[in-house]
Protein backbone atom coordinates (compact mmCIF):
# COMPACT_ATOMS: atom_id res chain seq x y z
CA UNK A 1 0.00 0.00 0.00
CA UNK A 2 2.24 1.96 1.19
CA UNK A 3 4.82 1.43 -1.73
CA UNK A 4 1.85 1.98 -4.17
CA UNK A 5 1.26 5.84 -2.85
CA UNK A 6 5.25 6.23 -3.30
CA UNK A 7 4.87 4.95 -6.68
CA UNK A 8 2.26 8.11 -7.69
CA UNK A 9 4.36 10.57 -5.77
CA UNK A 10 7.23 9.15 -8.77
CA UNK A 11 5.02 9.48 -11.53
CA UNK A 12 2.75 13.15 -10.49
CA UNK A 13 6.39 14.57 -9.92
CA UNK A 14 7.32 13.29 -13.26
CA UNK A 15 4.00 14.93 -14.71
CA UNK A 16 3.67 17.93 -12.35
CA UNK A 17 5.44 20.53 -15.14
CA UNK A 18 3.47 19.22 -18.22
CA UNK A 19 0.06 19.39 -15.43
CA UNK A 20 1.22 22.97 -14.79
CA UNK A 21 1.50 23.99 -18.45
CA UNK A 22 -1.76 22.37 -19.53
CA UNK A 23 -3.72 23.51 -16.90
CA UNK A 24 -2.25 27.27 -17.44
CA UNK A 25 -1.94 27.07 -21.28
CA UNK A 26 -4.49 24.98 -22.21
CA UNK A 27 -7.12 24.02 -19.78
CA UNK A 28 -7.97 26.74 -18.55
CA UNK A 29 -7.98 29.09 -21.04
CA UNK A 30 -10.56 26.51 -22.82
CA UNK A 31 -12.85 27.72 -19.73
CA UNK A 32 -12.23 31.20 -19.83
CA UNK A 33 -13.19 30.94 -23.35
CA UNK A 34 -16.29 29.69 -23.02
CA UNK A 35 -17.07 32.88 -20.45
CA UNK A 36 -15.24 35.27 -22.26
CA UNK A 37 -17.81 35.46 -24.98
CA UNK A 38 -20.35 36.36 -22.33
CA UNK A 39 -18.77 39.05 -20.71
CA UNK A 40 -17.57 42.80 -21.75
CA UNK A 41 -13.27 42.52 -21.18
CA UNK A 42 -11.39 45.46 -22.46
CA UNK A 43 -7.74 46.03 -20.12
CA UNK A 44 -9.50 49.13 -18.25
CA UNK A 45 -12.23 47.81 -16.39
CA UNK A 46 -13.45 44.43 -14.35
CA UNK A 47 -15.17 41.86 -17.04
CA UNK A 48 -18.51 42.27 -17.34
CA UNK A 49 -21.21 40.15 -17.95
CA UNK A 50 -23.10 41.06 -20.91
CA UNK A 51 -25.24 37.62 -21.83
CA UNK A 52 -25.49 37.43 -25.74
CA UNK A 53 -25.11 40.86 -26.12
CA UNK A 54 -21.71 40.10 -27.98
CA UNK A 55 -23.28 37.73 -30.18
CA UNK A 56 -25.63 40.23 -31.02
CA UNK A 57 -23.22 43.01 -32.00
CA UNK A 58 -21.73 40.23 -34.16
CA UNK A 59 -24.94 39.68 -35.81
CA UNK A 60 -25.27 43.34 -36.27
CA UNK A 61 -21.61 43.67 -37.94
CA UNK A 62 -22.10 43.66 -41.71
CA UNK A 63 -18.17 42.51 -41.79
CA UNK A 64 -19.80 39.35 -39.92
CA UNK A 65 -20.98 37.92 -42.89
CA UNK A 66 -18.90 38.94 -45.62
CA UNK A 67 -15.96 37.35 -43.48
CA UNK A 68 -17.88 33.86 -42.99
CA UNK A 69 -18.55 34.20 -46.90
CA UNK A 70 -15.01 34.68 -47.18
CA UNK A 71 -13.57 31.91 -44.91
CA UNK A 72 -16.09 29.30 -46.87
CA UNK A 73 -14.52 30.49 -50.17
CA UNK A 74 -11.10 30.29 -49.11
CA UNK A 75 -12.26 26.47 -47.45
CA UNK A 76 -13.55 25.61 -50.89
CA UNK A 77 -10.94 26.53 -53.33
CA UNK A 78 -8.48 24.92 -50.61
CA UNK A 79 -10.46 21.92 -50.74
CA UNK A 80 -10.08 21.81 -54.77
CA UNK A 81 -6.53 22.68 -55.12
CA UNK A 82 -4.89 21.60 -52.05
CA UNK A 83 -6.64 18.01 -51.74
CA UNK A 84 -7.13 17.06 -55.57
CA UNK A 85 -3.66 18.78 -56.92
CA UNK A 86 -1.46 16.71 -53.89
CA UNK A 87 -3.16 13.85 -54.36
CA UNK A 88 -3.38 13.66 -58.35
CA UNK A 89 1.14 15.04 -57.86
CA UNK A 90 1.34 12.00 -55.37
CA UNK A 91 -0.24 9.18 -58.39
CA UNK A 92 2.31 10.96 -60.94
CA UNK A 93 5.30 10.65 -59.07
CA UNK A 94 4.57 7.33 -57.82
CA UNK A 95 4.70 6.14 -61.18
CA UNK A 96 7.92 8.00 -62.33
CA UNK A 97 11.10 5.66 -61.78
CA UNK A 98 13.76 8.80 -61.97
CA UNK A 99 14.64 11.90 -59.95
CA UNK A 100 12.24 10.55 -56.85
CA UNK A 101 14.65 12.05 -54.25
CA UNK A 102 14.53 15.09 -56.38
CA UNK A 103 10.72 15.40 -56.57
CA UNK A 104 10.24 14.95 -52.81
CA UNK A 105 12.55 17.54 -52.05
CA UNK A 106 11.32 20.59 -54.15
CA UNK A 107 7.89 20.09 -53.13
CA UNK A 108 8.75 19.70 -49.77
CA UNK A 109 10.95 23.07 -50.04
CA UNK A 110 8.03 25.49 -49.39
CA UNK A 111 6.92 24.17 -46.80
CA UNK A 112 10.19 24.75 -44.52
CA UNK A 113 9.43 28.55 -45.19
CA UNK A 114 8.49 30.82 -42.51
CA UNK A 115 4.77 31.61 -43.92
CA UNK A 116 5.45 35.31 -44.09
CA UNK A 117 8.08 34.80 -46.26
CA UNK A 118 6.19 32.80 -48.70
CA UNK A 119 3.56 35.35 -48.47
CA UNK A 120 5.72 38.51 -48.71
CA UNK A 121 7.54 36.63 -51.82
CA UNK A 122 4.11 35.89 -53.45
CA UNK A 123 3.03 39.23 -52.61
CA UNK A 124 5.60 40.84 -55.24
CA UNK A 125 5.27 37.75 -57.35
CA UNK A 126 1.41 38.96 -58.37
CA UNK A 127 2.85 42.59 -58.85
CA UNK A 128 0.58 43.39 -61.77
CA UNK A 129 3.87 44.79 -63.40
CA UNK A 130 7.17 43.71 -63.15
CA UNK A 131 5.72 40.53 -60.87
CA UNK A 132 7.00 36.87 -62.30
CA UNK A 133 3.51 35.33 -62.50
CA UNK A 134 2.10 37.98 -65.25
CA UNK A 135 5.28 37.88 -66.77
CA UNK A 136 5.10 34.28 -67.33
CA UNK A 137 2.00 34.53 -68.89
CA UNK A 138 2.98 37.91 -70.80
CA UNK A 139 5.49 35.13 -72.01
CA UNK A 140 2.99 32.56 -72.91
CA UNK A 141 1.01 34.93 -74.70
CA UNK A 142 -1.74 35.43 -72.12
CA UNK A 143 -3.26 38.24 -70.27
CA UNK A 144 -2.29 39.16 -66.75
CA UNK A 145 -4.18 40.22 -63.67
CA UNK A 146 -4.87 42.42 -60.99
CA UNK A 147 -4.01 39.51 -58.91
CA UNK A 148 -4.44 40.63 -55.06
CA UNK A 149 -5.35 44.03 -56.15
CA UNK A 150 -8.93 43.26 -57.62
CA UNK A 151 -12.00 41.51 -55.31
CA UNK A 152 -12.41 39.19 -58.07
CA UNK A 153 -9.05 37.61 -57.86
CA UNK A 154 -7.87 38.46 -54.42
CA UNK A 155 -8.98 35.08 -52.54
CA UNK A 156 -7.81 32.97 -55.41
CA UNK A 157 -4.65 34.46 -55.00
CA UNK A 158 -4.35 33.86 -51.33
CA UNK A 159 -5.45 30.04 -52.10
CA UNK A 160 -2.75 29.54 -54.64
CA UNK A 161 0.06 30.94 -52.09
CA UNK A 162 -1.30 28.68 -49.55
CA UNK A 163 -1.30 25.46 -51.45
CA UNK A 164 2.10 26.23 -53.17
CA UNK A 165 3.57 26.51 -49.52
CA UNK A 166 1.64 23.38 -48.30
CA UNK A 167 0.97 20.73 -50.42
CA UNK A 168 4.32 18.89 -50.05
CA UNK A 169 3.19 17.91 -46.67
CA UNK A 170 0.06 15.92 -48.46
CA UNK A 171 1.79 14.77 -51.57
CA UNK A 172 4.29 12.90 -49.74
CA UNK A 173 1.83 11.42 -47.17
CA UNK A 174 0.23 10.26 -50.25
CA UNK A 175 3.08 9.16 -51.74
CA UNK A 176 3.89 6.66 -48.46
CA UNK A 177 0.50 5.53 -48.57
CA UNK A 178 0.32 5.13 -52.15
CA UNK A 179 3.18 2.47 -51.63
CA UNK A 180 1.59 0.50 -49.38
CA UNK A 181 -1.20 -0.83 -52.62
CA UNK A 182 -0.02 -4.08 -52.62
CA UNK A 183 0.77 -4.28 -56.76
CA UNK A 184 -1.11 -7.74 -57.54
CA UNK A 185 -4.47 -5.39 -57.03
CA UNK A 186 -3.12 -3.73 -60.23
CA UNK A 187 -2.49 -6.45 -61.66
CA UNK A 188 -5.56 -8.52 -60.89
CA UNK A 189 -7.73 -5.49 -61.53
CA UNK A 190 -5.06 -5.30 -65.69
CA UNK A 191 -6.26 -8.60 -66.15
CA UNK A 192 -9.73 -7.84 -65.97
CA UNK A 193 -9.35 -4.87 -68.65
CA UNK A 194 -10.14 -2.23 -66.35
CA UNK A 195 -8.25 1.31 -68.02
CA UNK A 196 -5.88 3.21 -66.37
CA UNK A 197 -8.55 5.52 -65.29
CA UNK A 198 -10.88 2.70 -63.76
CA UNK A 199 -7.99 1.33 -61.76
CA UNK A 200 -7.10 4.56 -60.41
CA UNK A 201 -10.90 4.95 -59.42
CA UNK A 202 -11.11 1.03 -58.20
CA UNK A 203 -7.81 0.40 -56.51
CA UNK A 204 -6.33 3.48 -55.89
CA UNK A 205 -8.76 5.94 -54.18
CA UNK A 206 -9.97 2.72 -52.52
CA UNK A 207 -6.93 1.50 -50.99
CA UNK A 208 -6.06 5.37 -49.61
CA UNK A 209 -9.44 6.40 -48.51
CA UNK A 210 -8.06 6.43 -44.82
CA UNK A 211 -5.77 9.14 -45.63
CA UNK A 212 -7.78 10.98 -48.25
CA UNK A 213 -10.83 11.40 -45.48
CA UNK A 214 -8.42 12.60 -42.84
CA UNK A 215 -6.16 14.73 -44.91
CA UNK A 216 -9.34 16.31 -46.25
CA UNK A 217 -10.44 17.09 -42.60
CA UNK A 218 -7.56 18.49 -41.53
CA UNK A 219 -7.19 20.88 -44.37
CA UNK A 220 -10.51 21.62 -43.65
CA UNK A 221 -10.46 22.83 -40.18
CA UNK A 222 -7.00 24.47 -41.16
CA UNK A 223 -8.35 26.80 -43.43
CA UNK A 224 -11.00 27.45 -41.53
CA UNK A 225 -8.65 29.15 -39.49
CA UNK A 226 -6.73 31.29 -42.24
CA UNK A 227 -4.54 34.17 -40.96
CA UNK A 228 -1.47 34.66 -42.27
CA UNK A 229 -1.93 34.74 -45.65
CA UNK A 230 -4.94 38.02 -45.52
CA UNK A 231 -3.17 39.34 -42.77
CA UNK A 232 0.15 39.95 -44.73
CA UNK A 233 -0.72 40.29 -48.62
CA UNK A 234 -3.97 42.12 -48.53
CA UNK A 235 -4.69 43.37 -44.92
CA UNK A 236 -8.33 42.26 -45.65
CA UNK A 237 -9.06 44.20 -48.96
CA UNK A 238 -9.30 45.22 -51.49
CA UNK A 239 -13.17 45.82 -50.29
CA UNK A 240 -12.90 43.79 -48.18
CA UNK A 241 -12.89 40.86 -50.30
CA UNK A 242 -10.15 38.90 -48.14
CA UNK A 243 -11.49 39.59 -44.53
CA UNK A 244 -11.43 35.85 -42.68
CA UNK A 245 -13.28 35.02 -39.71
CA UNK A 246 -9.99 35.05 -37.32
CA UNK A 247 -8.70 38.08 -40.02
CA UNK A 248 -12.22 39.83 -37.50
CA UNK A 249 -11.39 37.96 -34.75
CA UNK A 250 -7.86 39.72 -34.81
CA UNK A 251 -9.08 43.16 -35.26
CA UNK A 252 -12.09 42.98 -32.63
CA UNK A 253 -9.31 41.54 -30.12
CA UNK A 254 -6.31 43.33 -30.92
CA UNK A 255 -7.77 46.45 -32.54
CA UNK A 256 -10.85 47.51 -30.93
CA UNK A 257 -9.78 45.52 -27.42
CA UNK A 258 -12.78 44.13 -27.29
CA UNK A 259 -11.90 40.48 -25.90
CA UNK A 260 -15.58 39.92 -25.53
CA UNK A 261 -16.72 40.12 -28.76
CA UNK A 262 -13.83 38.64 -30.01
CA UNK A 263 -14.28 35.36 -27.98
CA UNK A 264 -17.99 35.11 -29.23
CA UNK A 265 -16.46 34.39 -32.79
CA UNK A 266 -14.17 31.95 -31.42
CA UNK A 267 -17.03 30.36 -29.92
CA UNK A 268 -19.42 30.40 -33.41
CA UNK A 269 -15.92 29.40 -34.93
CA UNK A 270 -15.69 26.40 -32.40
CA UNK A 271 -19.26 25.38 -33.08
CA UNK A 272 -18.36 25.15 -36.77
CA UNK A 273 -15.10 23.60 -36.60
CA UNK A 274 -15.79 21.16 -33.95
CA UNK A 275 -18.04 19.11 -36.47
CA UNK A 276 -15.24 18.38 -38.71
CA UNK A 277 -13.22 17.70 -35.56
CA UNK A 278 -14.99 15.40 -34.06
CA UNK A 279 -15.17 13.24 -37.93
CA UNK A 280 -11.34 13.68 -37.31
CA UNK A 281 -10.96 11.95 -34.51
CA UNK A 282 -13.75 9.17 -35.26
CA UNK A 283 -11.40 8.72 -38.47
CA UNK A 284 -8.55 8.50 -36.87
CA UNK A 285 -9.85 5.72 -34.03
CA UNK A 286 -11.17 3.88 -35.77
CA UNK A 287 -7.71 3.40 -38.06
CA UNK A 288 -5.96 2.96 -34.94
CA UNK A 289 -8.63 0.38 -33.49
CA UNK B 1 7.16 -2.64 -57.31
CA UNK B 2 3.67 -2.80 -59.56
CA UNK B 3 1.91 0.35 -59.61
CA UNK B 4 -0.96 1.68 -61.09
CA UNK B 5 0.73 1.65 -64.57
CA UNK B 6 2.23 -2.01 -65.51
CA UNK B 7 6.49 -0.89 -65.81
CA UNK B 8 8.38 -1.40 -68.76
CA UNK B 9 4.51 -0.69 -70.67
CA UNK B 10 6.04 2.52 -72.51
CA UNK B 11 9.41 3.93 -72.33
CA UNK B 12 8.48 6.61 -74.41
CA UNK B 13 5.38 8.03 -72.29
CA UNK B 14 7.30 7.41 -68.93
CA UNK B 15 9.83 9.68 -70.85
CA UNK B 16 7.94 12.30 -71.51
CA UNK B 17 5.78 12.64 -68.60
CA UNK B 18 9.08 12.21 -66.16
CA UNK B 19 10.20 15.54 -68.85
CA UNK B 20 7.21 17.26 -67.97
CA UNK B 21 6.82 17.00 -64.47
CA UNK B 22 10.39 17.71 -63.87
CA UNK B 23 9.66 21.15 -66.15
CA UNK B 24 6.65 21.83 -64.66
CA UNK B 25 7.71 20.39 -60.72
CA UNK B 26 11.38 22.72 -61.30
CA UNK B 27 9.06 26.08 -62.62
CA UNK B 28 6.24 25.63 -59.67
CA UNK B 29 8.70 25.31 -57.01
CA UNK B 30 12.73 26.06 -57.47
CA UNK B 31 11.93 28.63 -60.41
CA UNK B 32 10.27 30.92 -57.84
CA UNK B 33 13.17 31.00 -55.36
CA UNK B 34 15.79 31.34 -57.55
CA UNK B 35 14.20 34.02 -58.67
CA UNK B 36 13.81 35.92 -55.77
CA UNK B 37 17.67 35.22 -54.99
CA UNK B 38 18.66 36.80 -58.41
CA UNK B 39 16.34 39.68 -57.98
CA UNK B 40 17.49 41.15 -54.80
CA UNK B 41 20.60 41.34 -56.89
CA UNK B 42 19.89 43.65 -58.93
CA UNK B 43 19.57 47.65 -58.31
CA UNK B 44 15.54 49.15 -57.52
CA UNK B 45 15.75 50.47 -60.56
CA UNK B 46 16.39 47.56 -62.80
CA UNK B 47 13.74 45.41 -60.07
CA UNK B 48 10.95 47.61 -61.14
CA UNK B 49 11.44 47.34 -65.09
CA UNK B 50 9.39 45.86 -67.18
CA UNK B 51 9.85 42.98 -68.83
CA UNK B 52 12.07 41.98 -66.01
CA UNK B 53 15.72 40.90 -66.38
CA UNK B 54 16.57 37.18 -65.51
CA UNK B 55 19.73 38.10 -64.75
CA UNK B 56 20.98 41.04 -62.97
CA UNK B 57 22.38 43.22 -65.53
CA UNK B 58 24.14 45.26 -62.84
CA UNK B 59 24.75 42.55 -60.17
CA UNK B 60 25.19 43.61 -56.46
CA UNK B 61 25.37 41.12 -54.45
CA UNK B 62 26.21 43.43 -51.71
CA UNK B 63 22.97 44.28 -51.17
CA UNK B 64 21.86 40.84 -48.60
CA UNK B 65 24.91 42.73 -46.19
CA UNK B 66 22.97 46.00 -46.71
CA UNK B 67 19.75 44.11 -45.80
CA UNK B 68 21.58 42.60 -42.79
CA UNK B 69 22.73 45.78 -41.47
CA UNK B 70 19.45 47.94 -42.29
CA UNK B 71 17.06 46.08 -41.15
CA UNK B 72 19.23 44.48 -38.35
CA UNK B 73 18.68 41.00 -39.26
CA UNK B 74 21.72 39.98 -36.94
CA UNK B 75 19.03 41.23 -33.62
CA UNK B 76 15.83 38.96 -35.28
CA UNK B 77 17.35 35.97 -35.96
CA UNK B 78 18.72 36.03 -32.57
CA UNK B 79 15.46 36.82 -30.87
CA UNK B 80 14.26 33.32 -33.33
CA UNK B 81 16.74 31.55 -32.26
CA UNK B 82 15.93 31.93 -28.47
CA UNK B 83 12.60 31.41 -29.25
CA UNK B 84 13.26 27.99 -31.46
CA UNK B 85 15.53 26.52 -28.99
CA UNK B 86 14.11 27.25 -25.96
CA UNK B 87 10.46 26.15 -27.30
CA UNK B 88 12.31 22.94 -27.76
CA UNK B 89 14.22 23.05 -24.76
CA UNK B 90 11.46 22.87 -22.44
CA UNK B 91 9.04 21.05 -24.44
CA UNK B 92 11.51 18.05 -24.01
CA UNK B 93 11.77 18.57 -20.59
CA UNK B 94 8.58 18.82 -19.80
CA UNK B 95 6.90 16.81 -22.23
CA UNK B 96 9.20 13.74 -21.92
CA UNK B 97 8.68 12.84 -18.64
CA UNK B 98 5.53 13.07 -18.40
CA UNK B 99 4.81 10.80 -21.38
CA UNK B 100 7.43 8.50 -19.52
CA UNK B 101 5.41 9.10 -16.48
CA UNK B 102 1.77 8.20 -18.56
CA UNK B 103 3.51 5.48 -20.27
CA UNK B 104 5.67 3.45 -17.65
CA UNK B 105 4.51 4.64 -14.18
CA UNK B 106 0.92 4.60 -14.74
CA UNK B 107 -0.40 6.73 -11.98
CA UNK B 108 -3.81 6.38 -10.46
CA UNK B 109 -6.02 8.98 -13.17
CA UNK B 110 -2.87 8.85 -15.65
CA UNK B 111 -5.68 7.82 -18.18
CA UNK B 112 -7.65 10.35 -17.41
CA UNK B 113 -4.99 12.60 -17.44
CA UNK B 114 -3.55 11.65 -20.84
CA UNK B 115 -7.36 11.88 -22.20
CA UNK B 116 -7.81 15.80 -20.96
CA UNK B 117 -3.93 16.62 -23.20
CA UNK B 118 -5.88 14.92 -25.94
CA UNK B 119 -8.78 16.89 -25.68
CA UNK B 120 -6.93 19.87 -26.26
CA UNK B 121 -6.10 18.72 -29.66
CA UNK B 122 -9.67 19.41 -30.49
CA UNK B 123 -9.48 23.06 -29.76
CA UNK B 124 -8.73 24.60 -32.59
CA UNK B 125 -5.83 26.94 -31.80
CA UNK B 126 -7.90 30.34 -32.85
CA UNK B 127 -10.38 29.74 -30.76
CA UNK B 128 -8.10 29.60 -27.53
CA UNK B 129 -6.21 32.78 -29.18
CA UNK B 130 -8.09 35.65 -26.81
CA UNK B 131 -8.43 33.33 -23.35
CA UNK B 132 -4.49 32.40 -23.95
CA UNK B 133 -3.70 35.76 -24.71
CA UNK B 134 -5.33 37.15 -21.82
CA UNK B 135 -4.02 34.58 -19.65
CA UNK B 136 -0.29 35.30 -20.95
CA UNK B 137 -0.86 39.12 -20.18
CA UNK B 138 -2.28 38.86 -16.78
CA UNK B 139 0.94 36.48 -15.82
CA UNK B 140 2.56 39.59 -17.36
CA UNK B 141 4.61 37.35 -19.48
CA UNK B 142 3.58 39.69 -22.70
CA UNK B 143 6.96 40.50 -24.54
CA UNK B 144 8.67 37.57 -22.62
CA UNK B 145 9.89 34.52 -24.53
CA UNK B 146 9.21 32.54 -21.77
CA UNK B 147 5.66 32.63 -22.51
CA UNK B 148 5.94 31.27 -25.91
CA UNK B 149 8.93 28.32 -24.26
CA UNK B 150 5.51 27.40 -21.94
CA UNK B 151 2.65 27.46 -24.11
CA UNK B 152 4.97 24.96 -26.85
CA UNK B 153 5.55 22.81 -24.04
CA UNK B 154 1.51 21.92 -23.48
CA UNK B 155 2.05 20.31 -26.27
CA UNK B 156 -0.36 17.07 -26.58
CA UNK B 157 0.36 15.80 -29.53
CA UNK B 158 4.33 15.77 -28.30
CA UNK B 159 2.92 13.61 -25.40
CA UNK B 160 1.20 11.43 -27.53
CA UNK B 161 4.03 10.87 -29.73
CA UNK B 162 6.20 10.22 -26.84
CA UNK B 163 3.99 8.01 -25.17
CA UNK B 164 3.36 5.32 -28.09
CA UNK B 165 7.05 4.89 -28.45
CA UNK B 166 7.65 3.96 -24.59
CA UNK B 167 5.12 1.72 -24.91
CA UNK B 168 7.18 0.35 -27.16
CA UNK B 169 10.47 0.12 -25.62
CA UNK B 170 11.35 -3.69 -24.86
CA UNK B 171 9.81 -4.67 -21.15
CA UNK B 172 13.02 -7.11 -20.38
CA UNK B 173 15.28 -3.99 -20.92
CA UNK B 174 13.58 -1.92 -18.33
CA UNK B 175 12.93 -4.49 -15.30
CA UNK B 176 17.15 -5.55 -15.90
CA UNK B 177 17.68 -1.96 -15.11
CA UNK B 178 15.08 -1.93 -12.63
CA UNK B 179 16.52 -5.10 -10.94
CA UNK B 180 19.76 -3.62 -11.29
CA UNK B 181 18.81 -0.79 -8.89
CA UNK B 182 18.12 1.89 -11.19
CA UNK B 183 15.95 4.50 -10.25
CA UNK B 184 13.16 6.19 -12.25
CA UNK B 185 14.95 9.17 -12.88
CA UNK B 186 18.39 7.01 -13.71
CA UNK B 187 15.96 4.66 -16.09
CA UNK B 188 14.16 7.79 -17.71
CA UNK B 189 18.33 9.14 -18.66
CA UNK B 190 20.02 6.25 -18.99
CA UNK B 191 17.81 3.58 -20.00
CA UNK B 192 14.77 5.19 -22.30
CA UNK B 193 16.17 8.46 -23.73
CA UNK B 194 19.10 6.51 -25.25
CA UNK B 195 16.57 4.04 -27.09
CA UNK B 196 14.30 6.79 -27.89
CA UNK B 197 16.54 8.46 -30.47
CA UNK B 198 14.57 8.39 -33.36
CA UNK B 199 11.41 9.45 -31.97
CA UNK B 200 13.43 12.72 -29.67
CA UNK B 201 14.65 13.76 -33.30
CA UNK B 202 11.05 13.86 -34.88
CA UNK B 203 9.92 15.25 -31.94
CA UNK B 204 12.92 17.69 -31.67
CA UNK B 205 12.37 18.89 -35.25
CA UNK B 206 9.05 19.30 -35.36
CA UNK B 207 9.29 21.31 -32.94
CA UNK B 208 11.85 23.81 -33.48
CA UNK B 209 10.34 24.56 -37.23
CA UNK B 210 7.08 24.90 -35.65
CA UNK B 211 8.41 27.33 -33.55
CA UNK B 212 10.58 29.38 -36.51
CA UNK B 213 7.88 29.18 -39.12
CA UNK B 214 5.12 30.44 -35.97
CA UNK B 215 3.52 34.06 -36.57
CA UNK B 216 0.51 34.72 -34.73
CA UNK B 217 1.64 34.15 -31.52
CA UNK B 218 5.06 36.32 -32.00
CA UNK B 219 3.02 39.01 -33.20
CA UNK B 220 0.24 38.87 -30.32
CA UNK B 221 3.00 38.60 -27.74
CA UNK B 222 5.75 40.62 -28.83
CA UNK B 223 4.65 44.20 -29.35
CA UNK B 224 8.25 45.63 -28.24
CA UNK B 225 10.01 45.63 -31.72
CA UNK B 226 13.69 45.15 -30.57
CA UNK B 227 12.10 41.43 -29.41
CA UNK B 228 10.61 40.73 -32.27
CA UNK B 229 10.89 37.41 -34.55
CA UNK B 230 12.27 37.55 -37.78
CA UNK B 231 8.77 36.54 -39.07
CA UNK B 232 7.20 39.74 -37.47
CA UNK B 233 10.15 42.16 -38.01
CA UNK B 234 9.70 41.27 -41.72
CA UNK B 235 6.52 41.82 -42.72
CA UNK B 236 6.49 45.02 -40.10
CA UNK B 237 9.46 46.29 -42.36
CA UNK B 238 7.62 45.25 -45.60
CA UNK B 239 5.88 47.96 -46.85
CA UNK B 240 8.50 51.08 -46.52
CA UNK B 241 11.80 49.10 -47.41
CA UNK B 242 12.84 49.02 -50.86
CA UNK B 243 11.86 45.70 -52.21
CA UNK B 244 15.62 45.05 -53.56
CA UNK B 245 16.49 44.93 -49.52
CA UNK B 246 13.27 42.93 -48.51
CA UNK B 247 13.59 40.36 -50.65
CA UNK B 248 17.74 39.60 -49.53
CA UNK B 249 16.40 39.89 -46.18
CA UNK B 250 13.97 37.03 -46.78
CA UNK B 251 16.44 34.95 -48.52
CA UNK B 252 18.43 35.09 -45.22
CA UNK B 253 15.50 34.20 -43.06
CA UNK B 254 15.02 31.59 -45.08
CA UNK B 255 18.19 29.77 -44.86
CA UNK B 256 18.14 28.25 -41.44
CA UNK B 257 15.35 26.08 -42.12
CA UNK B 258 15.99 24.90 -45.84
CA UNK B 259 19.44 24.01 -44.63
CA UNK B 260 17.90 22.56 -41.23
CA UNK B 261 15.56 20.57 -44.15
CA UNK B 262 18.68 19.63 -46.68
CA UNK B 263 20.77 18.54 -43.73
CA UNK B 264 17.69 16.34 -41.46
CA UNK B 265 15.66 15.21 -44.55
CA UNK B 266 15.43 12.16 -43.42
CA UNK B 267 14.06 12.74 -40.01
CA UNK B 268 11.92 15.35 -41.08
CA UNK B 269 10.03 12.96 -44.10
CA UNK B 270 9.68 10.49 -40.84
CA UNK B 271 8.18 12.56 -39.27
CA UNK B 272 5.88 13.71 -41.72
CA UNK B 273 4.31 9.96 -42.01
CA UNK B 274 4.13 10.00 -38.43
CA UNK B 275 2.81 13.03 -37.26
CA UNK B 276 -0.27 13.69 -40.39
CA UNK B 277 -2.03 10.43 -40.01
CA UNK B 278 -1.47 8.92 -37.01
CA UNK B 279 -2.90 12.64 -34.99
Amino acid sequence: MRRRVAENLVAYGFLSAALVCFAVFSWYPIARGAVLGFQQVDFVDDPVWVGWENFERLFADPLFATAWRNTLLFTALALVFGFAVPFLLAVVLNELRHFRAYFRLIVYLPVMLPPVVAALIWKWMYDPGPGLLNTALRGLGLEGAAWLDSADTSMLSLVVVATWANLGTATLVYLAALQGIPGDLYEAAELDGASVWRRLWHVTVPQTRFVLLVLALLQVVATMQVFTEPYVMTGGGPEDSTVTVLLLLYRYAFYYNDFGTASALSLLLLLVLGAFTALYLRATRKADA
Amino acid sequence: MRTLIAPGRSRAGHTVALVVTAVVLTAVFVVPLVWVVLSAMKPAVELARVPPTVLPETWVPGTYAEAWDLMDLGRYFRNTLVVAVGTWAVQLAVDVPAAYALSRLRPVLGGGILGAMLVTLMMPASVLLVPTYLTISDLGLLDNPLSLWLLGAANAFTVFLLKRFFDQLPVEVLEAARIDGAGQLTMLWRIVLPLSRPVLAVVSIFAVVAAWKDFIWPLLVFSDPARQTLSVALQRFAPDTPVNLLLAGLVLSSVPMIGLFLVFQRHVLAGLTAGSVKG
